[in-house]
């Protein structure tokens, strides 16, 4: 059997091209950047062409690129650097929105439990935080609004330059957790206008354990781990250059091939939505327009979501849920419950994420095995026989 | 694997699914809010023997490989026997589950016990309501 993947809002397969540059740094050229020798100076000589490519690839400066252990650490760093520059001013009001990544709500939630004043702004049916909803949330007290690029689960894309050019004219700083962006879409710093960006190597076909966060130039950084000069004292730790190089390496060719990759993973998520959506009493989650080229996410009713996901697995076919099953909680997806699905149907979702290494076949193959499945566990689920029974009524028309 | 083979046989084949026309005690339990029903159907015979059963279930792998794995272990039983399994011989039938996956095997338990009340509400036979507590434990359910 072969193994269709279409999990990479997950993570990603690793880059030939970013292993084989990674590959010098894992056997002979071990060194430390720090050391003064040339073993050393070679590894210190790569993390200086890792970080101007990163800074090329998103339109930032080198000095304002820090490698971080991931796109979480970065979501952290990013929040408490803020938090930290806006208790120096009295500033401790926080705006964020119900449909972040973890890394942001639970840090906030730490800052909650530290003194900040958190608000956590709603979104529309599709996702979409309303640019003039952070404005009426901002207050003389605000020290950063944090809003996502697109959303993980639903792809939907956010409208970050217009939220970030209300920041600018309020003053206050803004960070985007852009892990799911970066690498899919264009991103480039200067464009939006942000403060701070996180984004992580593992999400466009880099090294997973690797992150960075863009940090605007002026902007005084708050260390999440001391011990070391390493990254301009704002991250300790020996450099993981092999893990950074690959980085690196991934981001310079999604970015070089992005609009082809665009345009070909589009297409491949129109054709799987076109297919899907066949299905009855189901329902697409996020923007039609607004949303991420490889990211397709659909509810169907009388069903849930981690039977779904074993089943299409035996079919070698790799997915993702936002059912309470998979995440771990006696709740469903926040993200799904927050575009209005009700408990039941937000327990019955699938997330298809694609890339440019699916094809036309794979998306053809999954277009067959997912009604398969969808109509299997429907004649075994006691919903879905009180659905047509006319016991209880259809959310999903 | 985040399930023993056993629960994946369970799951990928489960064993008496459907439903029984005129059963004799039908019971269901869970909430479409909480992710899982399990709907249990059963056949029982003048002397008490539970000649059939079928179950329907929404819910995750292991909430239908518990209910494929209680309606096994209760056919061909007395009443009286089916009203003693319990959701750790289950759990143990299946090779285990995961923790947090045990409330799964909770209501397979509840859902037998709830389709054998039934029977007895239906054909007048007393019983202690005692024996019929819910124990699952769900923020959602009763709401």
């Amino acid at each position: 059997m072969t193994t269709i993947y279409a999990d990479n809002a997950a993570t990603t397969k690793l880059s030939k091209t970013a292993l084989e540059a990674m590959m010098p740094y894992l056997t002979d050229n071990y060194g430390n950047p720090s050391s003064l020798h040339t073993v050393g100076q070679n590894a210190a000589e790569a993390l200086f062409k890792a970080r101007k490519t990163v800074a090329d690839c998103i339109g930032a400066d080198p000095k304002e690129i820090i490698f971080t252990g991931g796109g979480s650490e970065a979501d952290n760093q990013a929040l408490l650097t803020a938090a930290e520059i806006g208790a120096r001013k009295g500033k401790k009001h926080i705006i964020s929105d119900v449909i972040e990544h973890h890394a942001i709500l639970h840090s906030l939630k730490r800052l909650e439990k530290m003194g900040y004043e958190i608000t956590l702004l709603p979104v529309d049916g599709e996702g979409r935080v309303d640019p003039e909803s952070v404005r009426k949330a901002i207050r003389p007290d605000t020290a950063l609004v944090s809003i996502m690029m697109a959303n993980n689960e639903i792809g939907t894309i956010e409208p970050v330059k217009e939220i970030a050019a209300i920041c600018k004219e309020n003053g206050v700083l803004f960070h985007t957790d852009a892990v799911q962006a970066v690498g899919h879409i264009p991103v480039n710093v200067k464009e939006i206008g942000c403060d701070m960006l996180s984004l992580a190597g593992h999400k466009f076909h880099g090294p997973k354990g690797v992150g960075v966060l863009y940090a605007r130039k002026g902007l005084l950084v708050s260390s999440l781990i001391e011990g070391g000069a390493q990254e301009r004292g704002k991250r300790a730790g020996t450099e993981n250059i092999a893990g950074i190089v690959g980085l690196s390496v991934a981001l310079k060719e999604a970015t070089d091939n992005l609009d082809k990759n665009m345009a070909k993973i589009s297409k491949l998520r129109d054709r799987l939505i076109e297919g899907l959506s066949t299905i009855s009493h189901s329902i697409l989650n996020g923007s039609r327009t607004e949303r991420l080229p490889g990211n397709v996410n659909m509810c169907f009713e009388g069903i849930e979501g981690e039977s779904l996901l074993l089943l299409l697995d035996q079919k070698g076919i790799c997915a993702s849920s936002g059912s309470a099953c998979t995440s771990g909680s006696l709740d469903p997806s926040h993200v799904l419950l927050a575009i209005g699905r009700i408990h039941d149907v937000a327990h019955g979702s699938l997330r298809l994420s694609l890339c440019e290494y699916n094809t036309e076949e794979e998306i053809e193959t999954i277009i067959k095995a997912v009604p398969e499945v969808v109509d299997y566990l429907r004649r075994i689920s006691p919903v879905w026989q009180d659905l047509q029974e006319g016991k209880r009524t259809y959310v999903i028309q | 694997m985040l399930y023993s083979e056993k629960v994946m046989d369970h799951f990928t084949h489960p064993r008496n699914v459907g439903t029984i026309e005129n059963a004799d005690g039908v019971g269901e339990v869970g909430n479409a809010k909480c992710g899982d029903i399990m709907k249990i159907f059963l056949k029982i015979s003048k002397d008490g023997i539970i000649d059939d059963v079928k179950f329907s279930t929404f819910g995750c792998g292991s909430a239908i490989a518990s209910s494929s794995m209680a309606t096994e272990m209760i056919k061909g039983k007395p009443v009286s026997e089916a009203l003693e399994l319990t959701n750790k011989a289950v759990v143990e039938a299946l090779d285990g589950l995961p923790a947090h996956k045990i409330h799964c095997s909770v209501l397979a338990e509840e859902a037998v016990k709830a389709a054998v009340k039934d029977y007895y509400d239906k054909n007048g036979i007393s019983y202690d309501p005692e024996m019929f507590k819910e124990k699952h434990d769900c923020e959602h359910c009763g709401e």
